[in-house]
């Protein structure tokens, strides 16, 4: 059995520890069964790098992200402002989240309610430690595998992250290819905008089939994603062509956790 | 001397009357909510000049792109010439600055003409691309009826305008050649026009004087009657983006597409439950509405977008849901915005200058619900926009409005929120299981 090293905000500062990096886990991180399994990749390369962070754990609540996009202000400030509360209590600094849809409501939406923090995404975090020597990577399983990279809005469109997730794709000596809607052109999941939470409209196709042929059009051997919803559309998609034997639909995350052997 | 009192008169006229209509347009921009846009000029100013003046965003599709830029850098550089047509026609001169200006006048209307050929072939491809290629962006729902006459009647006139303009510098080449023309003759034996020079021989060499002198008043008020006629279409029309595309690009929002904007209303609410020292701003006895109903309810900018907009329809072809099939069109969201805006100037027109309740609203009468909630809120539309036109910022406000003052979300979405509401999260977990996947495997 694997022992994960994830101390609480709570136990740290009882052990008189202040963290460097607040690590924001997410809903969908912390209760989806395929999303926890890239809450632990992400464990296991901080665990890695020695990096010193902890989670809040059951302070941990929903950022509002969801409420927000449907349109209920009331509920999402409600969220913000009990969270914000928690988070400047600890005096955090840096937050890294496991999702961009937490990624870009701390980041850009709380400020102005009074939390200003540094928020990163986790493949700007892995791209730093890379960067900095702290993590090496080898190509491992992936070494010249084709790998298509589909673009979350909320980190890309949303946030111009598009570089970060590409650079990390890059160490692993794989063949990365890219759609033709790619970058800020990238087409959503179908999950954005609380669609996760709701049937579709009618129509006659559902978004994430739509988008889950285009990555398959390129016979890829892994879909990597950045966001725990992409990966339940895409995953969801890739079934509906049964081609989950051939392609995996994969978290940046697990990529370098699983090439490292972590 | 009456051809000079009809020129002024109708250059008086058209003037005042697209003065008038312009005036009306900025009325009703500012029925909308008061925002304050005043950070970054160097910024906006520099956007402005890349997005509108320098269409960053149109190359992303060449071939239109290029197309466009034909048409739009002629009718940028042809309003150097009607400097001198609106002298001439003043004055009763003809070709005024010809002789004092000497090479560089040649230079600038051989210019002119070239470009003129070019934007003939530009507008030729759009009348193609709409009528018989049927471009899926430009053959979509929305645009039956009004939208589509709209754009062929604005290519319509930009291709009699430049027939107009041949059909004067044609024959005026052939009268000067003559030594008939009524241009100041300098012995150079011909007016020295690219295209013209050619062309007008060509077409025109053989008929008499009297006709062709006939020819050239025709090319020249029609010319002329074309902008007048151009000038005081656009307040009527989608086409006038060719002026608002400028400060609607100065005003874009610079901040991260991913930031919707926190409402202060509500703020100002929840705000003293966290922090007891914080004394609330607004009334606590006026009456507050939450999010958007009917286009009142919309910022100035959200208003001056939908004035902005063409129509191209590069939003809703990148549109996910639209893509797949959904009612939603981003398109649409701005067309509607804009006709409901013009019903109401009209209804305060009508009604002395106050708005006379029409039992209408955008939301409802113009929007379905099942457009606003099939959005992804993906920023697709607001990438693609060419003028930075934010349809997204509509469809939230309209969301608002439905879940913050009649409670009428989809049913699951008020499951969701009262999850997030008792559970901390949009599904039924319960919060202190939160960080059982710590000690899961």
């Amino acid at each position: 059995m694997e022992t994960l090293k994830v101390p609480t905000m709570q136990e740290k500062i009882a052990n008189g520890e202040t963290p460097d990096i607040l690590f924001w886990v997410g809903c969908s991180g912390s209760f989806d069964d395929r999303a926890k399994k890239i809450t632990k990749a992400i464990v296991r390369i901080l665990n890695h790098v020695g990096a010193n962070f902890a989670v809040l754990g059951v302070e941990e609540s929903c950022t509002g992200d969801p409420a927000k996009r449907a349109g209920n202000e009331f509920l999402f400030q409600m969220q913000a402002m009990q969270n914000i509360t928690v988070l400047n209590g600890y005096d955090v600094k840096k937050i890294v989240t496991g999702c961009p849809h937490c990624f870009n409501t701390i980041k850009n939406e709380y400020p102005e309610l009074g939390g200003k923090y540094e928020v990163i995404h986790h493949t700007e975090l892995v791209q730093q430690l890379i960067n900095e020597g702290k993590l090496k990577v080898q190509g491992g399983e992936f070494k010249g595998k084709k790998i298509v990279f589909h673009d979350p809005c909320y980190l890309g469109r949303a946030n111009d992250v598009y570089e970060a997730p590409r650079d990390v794709i890059s160490k692993l000596d794989a063949e990365l290819v890219e759609m033709k809607r790619s970058k800020a052109n990238g087409l959503c999941c179908g999950a954005g905008g609380a669609q996760m939470f709701k049937e579709a409209e009618k129509g006659n196709k559902e978004v994430n089939v739509e988008r889950a042929e285009e990555a398959l059009s390129h016979n890829p051997d892994v879909i990597a994603v950045g966001c725990p919803f992409c990966n339940t559309m895409m995953t969801d998609g890739v079934k509906h062509f049964n081609k989950e034997d051939k392609t995996k639909v994969l978290d940046v995350a697990e990529l370098i956790a699983s090439a490292n052997d972590l | 001397m009456i051809s000079s009192i009809i020129f002024i008169a109708l250059l008086i006229g058209s003037s005042t009357f697209f003065f008038i209509n312009a005036k009306k347009i900025r009325r009703n921009i500012l029925l909308g909510k008061d925002i304050s846009i005043k950070d970054n000029k160097g910024e906006r100013l520099k956007t402005m000049m890349l997005v509108a003046l320098g269409q960053k965003k149109m190359f992303t599709r060449p071939i239109p792109a290029i197309l466009h830029l034909f048409l739009y850098v002629a009718f940028v550089i042809t309003q150097i010439e009607l400097i001198e047509i609106v002298f001439d026609g003043v004055t009763g001169h003809h070709r005024a600055f010809r002789a004092s200006l000497g090479g560089f006048y040649t230079f600038m209307v051989s210019f002119i003409e070239i470009l003129s050929v070019l934007a003939f072939i530009g507008t030729v491809a759009f009348l193609a691309r709409r009528n018989l290629l049927k471009v899926p962006r430009l053959v979509k729902s929305e645009l039956n009826g009004w939208p589509k006459l709209d754009a062929n009647i604005i290519l319509i006139m930009e291709i009699t305008l430049i027939c107009f303009i041949f059909m004067m510098n044609g024959a005026d080449e052939v009268l000067y050649s003559r030594g008939q023309s009524h241009a100041e003759n300098l012995g150079d034996g011909s007016l020295g026009l690219t295209i013209s020079s050619h062309l007008g021989p060509l077409v025109y060499g053989g008929m008499p004087n009297a006709g062709l002198h006939v020819i050239e008043r025709i090319g020249w008020w029609g010319h002329i009657f074309m902008v007048f006629g151009f000038l005081n279409y656009l307040p009527f029309s989608k086409h006038l983006h060719i002026l608002l595309a400028f400060p609607n690009t100065y005003f874009s929002n610079l901040k991260a597409k991913g930031q919707f904007t926190n409402l202060f209303e509500v703020t100002d609410v929840v705000k003293p439950n966290f922090d007891p020292a914080y004394q609330p701003v607004l009334d606590p006895n006026a009456v507050i509405k939450f999010g958007v109903k009917d286009v009142t309810d919309l910022t100035w900018k959200n208003l001056l977008d939908a004035y902005s907009c063409t129509e191209c329809g590069r939003c809703t072809s990148a549109c996910p849901q639209n893509i797949t099939g959904k009612a939603l069109s981003p398109r649409k969201i701005m067309m509607d915005t804009r006709d409901r805006l013009v019903e109401v100037g009209k209804n305060i027109d009508k009604n002395g200058g106050t708005f006379v309740d029409d039992g209408k609203t955008l939301l409802g009468d113009y929007i379905k619900h099942e457009e606003i909630w099939a959005c992804n809120t993906c920023n697709a539309c607001v990438q693609e926009c060419p003028v930075n036109i934010d349809p997204l910022a509509i469809i939230v406000g309209l969301r608002q409005q439905l879940v913050l003052e009649q409670s009428s979300a989809p049913n699951e979405l008020n499951g969701m929120f009262s999850n997030l509401e008792n559970n901390g999260a949009p599904w039924q977990f319960s919060p202190a299981d939160r960080a059982n996947w710590i000690n899961e495997n």
